[in-house]
């Protein structure tokens, strides 16, 4: 488990967190979600005691970071932003060398070490010096490093930036494969991260929490949620009668394909009479679709307007 | 301590890894054995011992110490491994000692490898080895001072080239204070307190009387108590900029 408490920091003038309040609980995916500079590696290097809060408390499995820092350590599995490693080693040298700063017994190391290797696919580059490597193979060993301990609490700074989609995909199914007994904190500015690894948001930006909810209470938030849009040449008349339906509170046609996306007013369902009316109509609609949301124009409205958050976890 | 050790293990490794280590074995090789026989007099002394051998140590410890140090803690601030390094469940001293130990075994290594002067001295004459053996011990222990403030000095800066410089410059500082040219300057503007004070600090007038043989416990605990001393204020630093 992560809980932070009014977490902040602050660089002479500039506060990088401000007053952070979060809390993931085991076979939880929390996604930190922010604008690049929001504050999201601050707050991990916090939670992960590499910098000490101006104020408020970090704690991981309950271990205060700031006074029992090595019972929190031993804890946490933590992947600093750009996976760092020390190029020189290899990679065997790299894990031999995290297994002894962590203290795993000689059985346990290895049988670790092999379970670990097996899972990430190391065992071709085990004598490979990192700086060899290729990003997403360091990326994995950043990973490897992690959870050699097996730790109850996994936390991620942007574990698939830089990634091209197919490493992107191996490093989420990864992730989602450790996700049922641990607590997870992911940090990333991608928002389609969010519907693949995470069942629950936190977006911060300036430093100050804006939202804490599931992906799909984001999405509700859109104004796209429960709209419907369809593709079907000649509709002009169509778009004029939509527009005289009850629920409908706005349309908009894309000036570039001509798609129509139909608006209904807050907390109706439009499906069903849009698509009556245009049977009636007798248009021949190539394709329909409900939407469920835009989360990048929620995450836009967020945090560049700074709207507060109304809906709780 | 056995995350001390750990830490000590990796450190060792990457120093021979890189070429680094060895052109540093060799220059230091190279270089005692040049000044030894060429500045020193050692043949012309008349005399079988390790005299003029040790005398040059600090000069020799004075460029090569910070180029070993200077990447201790800079490297590691420049690469983003001090993030992994210091959120692993090592405390910040343990993870100074085991860099620390590292690098003053390694000049240890250094060392020991110019064990075949030592030969040499015993093959022409017939020296004593009591006071040859203290003179090493003395040296070892003035490198692991000049090591403690590379340490400390490294942790200043992500910039190597900042921390060698930074480094060397406290050296020769150390070394030159306690230089009667150095003492009638200050004696002239200083309360004579205030310069014996400053003199006391010298490296120089602490290694002499080790280097003629003489191991006097004041000296070996000004050694130990200055590596201890830079070590402390190394670890405030790190501590510092964890918390600035």
């Amino acid at each position: 488990m992560i809980e932070t408490d009014q977490l902040t920091r602050r660089y002479g003038q500039l506060t990088a967190v401000d007053g952070l309040s979060i809390r993931a609980e085991p076979g939880q995916v929390l996604g930190l979600l922010g604008p690049n500079g929001a504050g999201k590696s601050t707050a991990m290097r916090m939670i992960a005691g590499f910098l000490a809060p101006t104020s408020g408390t970090a704690r991981v499995c309950g271990h205060d970071v700031q006074r029992e820092p090595l019972a929190a350590r031993r804890a946490l599995g933590y992947l600093p932003e750009g996976a760092p490693s020390y190029g020189e080693m290899t990679v065997r040298e790299f894990l031999r060398f995290i297994i002894g700063v962590r203290r795993l017994d000689a059985e346990r190391g290895r049988h670790r070490f092999d379970e670990v290797v097996g899972w990430l696919q190391l065992e071709s580059v085990l004598e490979a010096s990192i700086d060899t490597l290729s990003k997403g193979l360091r990326r994995r060993v950043g990973l490897a490093q992690a959870i050699l301990h097996d730790p109850p609490v996994l936390m991620l700074d942007e574990p698939t930036d830089g990634l091209d989609p197919n490493q992107k995909h191996a490093v989420r199914k990864l992730i989602d494969a450790m996700a049922r007994q641990r607590t997870i904190l992911v940090s990333t500015h991608l928002l389609e991260e969010v519907h693949a690894l995470c069942n629950r948001v936190v977006i911060i930006a300036h430093g100050k929490l804006l939202a804490d909810a599931t992906p799909a209470e984001l999405e509700a938030r859109s104004r796209y949620h429960g709209a419907v849009s369809f593709s079907a040449p000649g509709s002009a008349l169509a778009q004029e009668m939509l527009g005289r339906l009850p629920n409908v509170a706005a349309i908009e046609v894309d000036a570039l394909d001509g798609r129509v996306t139909v608006f209904p007013r807050p907390g109706t369902r439009i499906l069903e009479d849009v698509e009556q009316l245009l049977r009636e109509q007798g248009l021949e609609v190539s394709e329909i679709q409900l939407e469920r949301g835009r989360l990048d124009e929620v995450f836009r409205r967020i945090t560049t307007t700074g709207e507060a958050a109304e809906a709780g976890a | 301590m056995s995350a001390v050790l750990a830490v000590l293990r990796r450190e060792l490794r990457s120093f021979f890894v890189t070429p680094l280590a060895y052109v540093f074995l060799v220059i230091f090789l190279v270089l005692a054995g040049i000044l030894t026989f060429y500045t020193g007099d050692f043949y012309e002394r008349g005399q079988a011992d390790l005299q003029p051998f040790f005398v040059i140590h600090p000069w020799l410890y004075l460029i090569l110490v910070p180029a070993v140090t200077m990447r201790m803690w800079a490297e590691e601030a420049k690469s983003g491994t001090l993030e992994l390094l210091l959120t692993l469940p090592v405390t910040l001293w343990q993870a100074m000692l085991g860099k620390f130990f590292a690098a003053w075994l390694f000049i240890g290594l250094a060392l020991a490898l110019t064990f075949p002067l030592w030969l040499t001295v015993n093959y022409l004459g017939s020296p004593d080895n009591g006071v040859i053996v203290a003179g090493y011990i003395g040296s070892w222990l003035m490198a692991g001072s000049f090591v403690a403030i590379g340490a400390c000095l490294s942790a200043l800066t992500r910039s190597q080239v900042v921390a060698f410089v930074l480094t060397a410059t406290v050296c020769v500082l150390l070394i030159l204070v306690g230089q009667p040219q150095v003492v009638d300057f200050f004696s002239g503007a200083l309360p004579r307190r205030l310069v014996n004070a400053l003199a006391y600090l010298s490296m120089l007038r602490h290694f002499e009387a080790i280097a003629r043989g003489v191991l006097d416990l004041r000296d070996l605990a000004y050694f130990l108590l200055s590596a201890a001393g830079w070590l402390t204020t190394g670890v405030l630093l790190l501590e510092l900029k964890r918390v600035r």
